[in-house]
């Protein structure tokens, strides 16, 4: 599922996994650099996201809600070379 | 997911992850969140040093979060007892929500019926010992 893609950052939507980010409120701004307020809750839906992965020896690019219909596992950590 | 370059993930590939696994490389794909604005929407991103901390979600077909666990750096995590959460959680949704797993439930022991037959018996179905073995 992770299409191949230029090297870009990771960023959260705005929107939750299967539900279209709310609408742009016209301007085109770079990504906000406010503090995000975290909107995480078991029995609500996932943030959604796009982020740039390797995968099998590729560079690609991966958004949550490609995955729906499936279980997903989504773990955070510290940092590369350290145990997971 | 960690703040990592995918560059540096690849290194970590090709440098440890790759002597670690028999297939030689990680079956999964591993996301880069440079500035950790996606650990910051979830919760767990320590500003203070710049990284995201151990958190594990699972999230089901539906795009609901139906667990999670955040750990500080130094404890890593305990893989079996995940799996053991999605199996349980995949039991449920397969009944439509008519079963439930009792405390210390693994695959292949006894599922609860809520309900009202159930109420003050639990006692009858499942006893405390079944938690911790």
């Amino acid at each position: 599922m992770p299409k191949e893609q230029k090297v870009g950052c990771a960023r959260p939507t705005g929107g939750v996994v299967g539900e279209a980010p709310p609408a742009d409120s016209g301007e085109k701004t770079a990504p906000a650099k406010q503090e995000v307020k975290p909107m995480v809750q078991v029995g609500k839906k996932a943030p959604d996201f796009t982020a740039p992965c390797y995968y099998q020896g590729k560079f690609a690019s991966v958004q949550l809600s490609e995955y729906l219909g499936k279980w997903v596992v989504l773990c955070f950590y510290p940092g590369d070379f350290t145990f997971v | 997911m960690s703040v990592d370059s995918m560059f540096v993930h690849k290194m970590w590939v090709d440098h440890e992850l790759s002597k670690m696994v028999t297939s030689g490389t990680v079956p999964f794909p591993m996301l880069s969140d440079g500035g950790g604005t996606v650990g910051q929407v979830f919760g767990v991103y320590d500003a203070d040093g710049g990284v995201d901390v151990r958190g594990r979600f699972i999230i089901d077909p539906d795009g609901v979060i139906q667990g999670y666990e955040v750990l500080t750096p130094p404890v890593g995590r305990n893989v079996a007892e995940s799996l053991r959460q999605i199996a349980a959680f995949q039991l449920v949704r397969e009944s439509k929500g008519t079963q439930a797993t009792p405390s210390g439930w693994r695959p292949g022991k006894k599922v609860l019926t809520p309900g009202e037959g159930l109420v003050g018996n639990v006692w009858k179905e499942w006893k405390v010992g079944e938690a911790f073995d």
